[in-house]
């Protein structure tokens, strides 16, 4: 942005770049990854408390059964793009600088991408019972 | 990055106790905001007493006894003097609200009177904030009817109910207490459009006889213009004129969802 020292009309710094177009779909993701979320909640937490104390084997039978395992499923996509888009909002609030505002953007997806992924996998490789 | 000190030159240092004022019975202290831009000094708080029996009762009048009585440097703006002009829109004991409409009685809890500039905006002098990139904010939302079909012989109907959406959103006098309380809007006020500015693009996009709501809606579809806005609500509770810019910012949220799915 340019500094209060711009010979810019204020008008012209207000429209700056225009406007992007997009903001909706992410403001529309968080709400259904949220309600989604709020609906997956308790079924999650059972399958959790019923994992408490099982070795290797246990785990694998219980996420062997397809419905707990897509419960699960859903339950990682629908957090992992929640923080997404919710960490997303935070850096764009608090970052201003344009090149760490851009790497952080970047370094938020990677870290989601490889979370979601990683749970992904394991809860798959669970429920096939390798 | 987001700042979360003072920069050195806008620190608090010191600042002048006048005189409690001769044969006054009942007093009221007053600390005030105090920074002249000719001076190179950092900005300090003065203290001021009024005599209450000689003013009236808002916080106004008591910084027009100062500027009267005790001290003619004291600078601030004001006009109407009844919350229909929105000059004197200032923080009063931490709170950003209109000086002529909040009585001393409500503030302090009998203790001094805190008088501040609106936050986070560029000081001219004393307690007037530089509010052109908020006039500007407004600007650009383009706040008059647009049409295309040709202007009718009198003037654009428009029916009861359509007329009562407006309400809630008209009555904004763009005193900027909203937009200066809303932290989203400290931290990205060169594109965040803000509270007012936002309350006010609802009141044109809700306008049944305009017919540019589209263009409206395009013009605002921006992660940083519109979407800045977390719902805090402290624009709602900053009002002076008891009106509501979170809702009216869902509201086009609402909207934008709505024309896209």
């Amino acid at each position: 942005m340019s500094g209060p020292s711009s010979m810019r009309t204020p008008l012209a710094r207000v429209r700056n770049l225009g406007a992007s177009h997009s903001g909706t779909s992410d403001f529309w993701r968080q709400r259904l990854t949220a309600v989604a979320m709020t609906l997956l909640i308790v079924p999650v937490v059972v399958v959790v408390i019923m994992l408490i104390g099982r070795n290797h084997a246990g785990a694998a039978q219980i996420l062997g059964s397809i419905p707990i395992a897509i419960i699960l499923l859903l339950f990682i996509i629908a957090s992992t793009w929640h923080m997404k888009i919710g960490m997303q909002v935070v850096i764009e609030d608090y970052i201003h600088n344009e090149k760490l505002k851009i790497a952080s953007v970047m370094a938020n997806n990677f870290f989601c991408v490889a979370v979601a992924m990683a749970s992904i996998y394991a809860i798959l490789k669970l429920s096939s019972g390798v | 990055m987001v700042e979360f000190a003072l920069p050195k030159n806008s620190k608090i240092s010191g600042g002048k106790t006048w005189p409690k004022p001769a044969g006054a019975t009942e007093t009221r202290e007053f600390r005030v905001y105090r920074w002249n831009p000719d001076d190179g000094k950092n900005p300090s708080v003065d203290t001021y007493y009024v005599d209450t029996h000689d003013c009236g009762p808002m916080v106004l009048d008591g910084l027009i006894w100062i500027k009267n009585h005790v001290d003619p440097t004291l600078t601030f703006r004001r006009s109407c003097r009844e919350g229909v002009c929105g000059s004197c829109a200032m923080n009063i004991d931490g709170q950003n609200t209109l000086a002529c409409t909040k009585s001393m009685h409500d503030v302090g809890a009998g203790g001094a009177v805190k008088v501040n500039p609106l936050p986070h905006q560029p000081v001219v002098k004393d307690l007037v904030p530089d509010l052109t990139n908020f006039y500007a904010q407004y600007a650009s939302i383009e706040p008059w009817l647009k049409t295309t079909t040709p202007t009718p012989q009198k003037e654009w109907r428009q029916s009861h109910e359509d007329r009562e959406k407006l309400d809630g959103l008209y009555e904004c006098i763009l005193c900027a207490c909203c937009s200066t309380s809303c932290p989203s809007y400290w931290w990205n006020s060169e594109r965040f459009l803000g509270p007012a500015a936002l309350l006010q693009a609802t009141r044109w996009v809700t306008d049944s006889r305009d017919e540019a709501t589209g263009e409206r809606l395009d013009n605002l579809e921006d992660p940083f213009r519109l979407y800045r806005c977390h719902t805090i609500m402290n624009c709602a509770k900053a009002c002076p004129k008891g009106l509501n810019p979170s809702e009216a910012i869902a509201e086009l949220k609402f909207k934008m969802v709505e024309r896209q799915i």
